[in-house]
């Protein structure tokens, strides 16, 4: 028993060892794909940050993306930040470290950008910024969004990518599922085109509401598209769901987004499709 | 049980009313309210989900579309709901009601109690998120008032889709929030036991959703049912007086306008 507990003590030991180890090589450079599991170095995957295993698209930030969607992009209400209308605990600093890492005030990049010589209303949603969770400045800037594209008479493309409403603004963060909703409407009632791309993750009161509300849904390869979380699922139904319930594929095979389009394709489909809606289209009124 | 004539009331003490057993059924309620109550069935596309119940009704003299999510009685029906949770096919049965409203001129009302919209496998795969998108989209542009009045639970964007017209009630002991205190509490502090501290810090009784406008008033609350839907009926009435003064466009632009502002 004594020789046993001996041994236990030594074992605990070296796997502390080891765990100081693995802190001093660099991190970063060796990733798991977090939906195939493959090991890539890190340069594998490209500008684009996709997977060269399984086609998922890694988690960028909006600023990102930006970069190498459009040619040129004119940002619009950069500087609206919340006013943390609960005094939620701990809110502020969530905030000040998300802002850090994306260089946004708030989950949302928006503005007008140009494809060649497409011009329309875009708006791309950062899954780094407190999960990409929808909060009042979230749906203030995508609501002004769409009204200027209304005035404009302008297309809107959206990006998606959120764990849903935010709950650190509570109520507040679900009246911007209607508030934006009705701002869509509208600008579809103006024979306006609306498109969305959903990334990865587009869960909760994104997807229900503007996420599924465009003219025209695509989708990353691989993202998972859903409303409730995996594990909520598991709690309600007493059972262990497949894996790819909630992945892109798996919602397109079952109807409710049109095409997956990858990364690499996305400029030139977008610019292909926002110029084959011309307002008022070709059959004359 | 809460004392629900208890004036000074926590949150946890709202949020165990909001769920009380004790609350009425679907059909009770709408017996208790409209006149000559005749159901309709099914949504045209898939289904027809019991956890959403609605139809045409009489409401002084008039006719009016009333729909109701349903918890259910006995435990088959509590199951055949999944305890209040609509199904996609819940959400398009209401819509489809809804436009049929909007056809003919009727004016609509909505009863909410549900926790939220259904979270099982067979609603990923049929589209929740899609009904509930189409909702908001469609009933923001939906011709005719639309009233909802919250009568328990206002769970997230389940409840939400039932409630984005014209105006919201809420009854004393009701809730309305973007998630369950227990979630919430899980979340936040690693710990679904903390429910009552985190429904204070939600905000999510009448009083606190009437101060930040997210809901027109508080309808009072006592355990006649009777009672209760009397005090419903006045209320509903008084906004069906109001709201049909309003040509479609100056309806439109106030729908609009009330979410707007948030």
């Amino acid at each position: 028993m004594q020789l046993f507990n001996e041994l236990k003590t030594l074992g605990q030991k070296h796997i502390k060892a080891d765990k100081k180890a693995n802190e001093r090589v660099p991190s970063g450079l060796w990733i798991a794909c977090p939906k195939c599991h493959q090991s890539l170095y890190h340069k594998d995957l490209g500008i684009f940050q996709v997977c060269p295993n399984c086609e998922y698209g890694f988690r960028i930030t909006a600023r990102e993306r930006v970069a190498w969607l459009v040619d040129d992009f004119e940002e619009l209400d950069a500087d609206m930040k919340t006013t943390d209308p609960l005094n939620f605990p701990d809110y502020d600093k969530k905030l000040e470290k998300s802002r850090k890492n994306t260089g946004l005030n708030d989950s949302i990049l928006t503005g007008i950008a140009k494809i060649q010589a497409e011009e329309f209303a875009l708006g791309i949603m950062d899954p780094n910024f407190i999960m990409g969770s929808m909060g009042t400045v979230t749906g203030e800037k995508i609501t002004r969004l769409f009204e200027y594209a209304l005035e404009k008479e302008l297309p809107v493309v959206l990006f998606t990518a959120s764990g849903g409403a935010r709950m650190q603004e509570g109520i507040l963060s679900l009246m911007q599922m209607a508030k934006i909703s009705a701002a869509v409407k509208r600008h579809s009632k103006a024979g306006l085109l609306y498109i969305t791309v959903l990334t990865d993750p587009t869960t909760g009161g994104v997807t229900a509401s503007f996420a599924m509300q465009g003219d025209i849904i695509l989708s990353e390869p691989r993202a998972l598209i859903g409303f409730a979380g995996k594990r909520v699922i598991e709690q309600t139904i007493h059972q262990k769901v497949p894996n790819n319930l909630q992945d892109a594929e798996t919602v397109l095979e079952r109807g409710f987004i049109d095409a997956i389009v990858q990364r690499k394709d996305l400029k030139q489909k977008l610019e292909w499709l926002l110029g084959s809606h011309t307002k008022g289209g070709l059959v004359n009124g | 049980m809460v004392n629900i004539l208890d004036r000074k009331k926590t949150a946890a003490q709202i949020v165990a009313g909001a769920r009380n057993q004790e609350k009425m059924s679907a059909y009770e309620l709408i017996n208790g309210i409209f006149e000559d109550f005749f159901e309709l069935h099914g949504d045209r596309l898939s289904g027809d989900d019991a956890a959403i119940v609605g139809g045409i009704a009489t409401l002084a003299g008039k006719p009016v579309t009333v729909i109701s999510t349903n918890k259910g009685e006995s435990a088959q029906e509590r199951m055949l709901t999944h305890f209040g949770c609509p199904q996609p096919s819940g959400y398009r049965k209401a819509l489809r009601l809804i436009k049929q409203a909007e056809k003919f001129g009727r004016p609509v009302f909505i009863f909410v109690n549900t926790a939220g919209a259904y979270p099982g496998k067979s609603a990923e795969e049929n589209g929740q998120g899609e009904a509930l998108a189409r909702n908001l989209l469609e009933i923001s542009d939906v011709k005719v008032p639309i009233v909802s009045v919250i009568y328990g639970e206002g769970g997230s964007g389940g409840a939400l889709a039932l409630a984005c017209g014209d105006s919201v009630w809420m009854v004393e002991n009701s809730m309305y929030s973007v998630l369950s205190p227990e979630g919430f509490a899980a979340i936040l502090w690693k710990d679904s036991k903390r429910a009552d501290e985190a429904a204070e810090v939600m905000q999510l009784t009448p009083e606190k959703l009437l101060a930040q406008k997210v809901i027109e008033g508080i309808i009072p609350e006592s355990h006649s049912h009777k009672r209760v839907c009397r005090a419903i009926k006045k209320t509903i009435e008084q906004e069906m007086k109001e709201l049909m003064k309003l040509s479609s466009d100056e309806l439109l632009m106030r729908r609009y306008k009330r979410f707007r502002k948030f």
